[in-house]
């Protein structure tokens, strides 16, 4: 009789945000840059 | 020869990332990334909302850590799931709904990093505490239910319900003092449960 092994709990793809969604996330952080003068802070995104 | 596995924890992370290592938060983003997209959708039943409330939310994150603002203290992923937690009311707040009665005021980690799937009848329990405690509100004096509504409704700093209604922040801290101690006295008088 053949072994039942119970499946892997495959890595619950559904409960995962899209790469494409991380990609973007990535992407604006490394191009917004801070720069800080005299108290305040300055939101630069690089293109 | 044995290979140590190390791993790197989330405020080397951290450290790393605000130092400018762009890879560090590729690192952190996918450790997490499961644990805070089921926890968005938990709430909002929908994948495209949750994709853009987990944007979101990293966005907030990503900005606070470059203007220097986060105070490591051993907690990046909590910090990440209240942040998360807010946007999701912000969210049910845009669409009209009322959001649900969340105890802000001693924000609890366990009630993040608990499972949140409840089943059909934890549900049905979950709704009535929240209509109770509602009506509860309702029961209150019109100045502290100001207050109240919204510490726990609109997420408001005291300094701004101070700024909205006028009085100093010591005069709305007490309002809502008082607010609990008035909602207490009632659940004790009715014999009200309000445990899930």
């Amino acid at each position: 009789m053949d072994k039942i092994y119970s499946e892997d709990s495959k890595t619950n793809k559904e409960m995962s945000p899209k790469d494409e969604n991380i990609s973007f996330i990535l992407n604006y952080s490394k191009a917004l840059s801070v720069i800080s003068y005299k108290n305040m802070k300055f939101e630069t995104l690089l293109n | 020869m044995i290979m140590r596995k190390e791993i790197i924890t989330d405020a080397t992370l951290v450290s790393n990332y605000v130092k400018g290592q762009e890879s560090s938060l590729e690192i952190l983003i996918k450790r997490h990334k499961e644990r805070i997209y089921s926890f968005i959708y938990s709430k909002v039943y929908d994948r495209d909302i949750a994709e853009d409330v987990f944007q979101d939310t990293f966005i907030k994150v990503i900005r606070t850590l470059k203007r220097g603002k986060y105070n490591e203290e051993g907690k990046f992923l909590p910090w990440v799931m209240r942040i998360a937690h807010n946007l999701v009311i912000d969210h049910f707040r845009k669409n009209n709904r009322m959001p649900k009665f969340q105890n802000n005021g001693d924000f609890s980690i366990f009630s993040v990093l608990s499972d949140t799937s409840l089943n059909a009848e934890k549900k049905i329990i979950k709704a009535q505490v929240e209509e109770d405690v509602r009506r509860l509100i309702e029961e209150l004096p019109a100045d502290q239910k100001e207050v109240l509504v919204m510490r726990m409704y609109q997420d408001m700093s005291f300094k701004e319900i101070s700024e909205r209604t006028g009085v100093s922040i010591n005069t709305a801290l007490g309002r809502m003092r008082y607010a609990i101690i008035n909602m207490r006295k009632v659940i004790e008088k009715h014999n009200i449960v309000l445990t899930n």
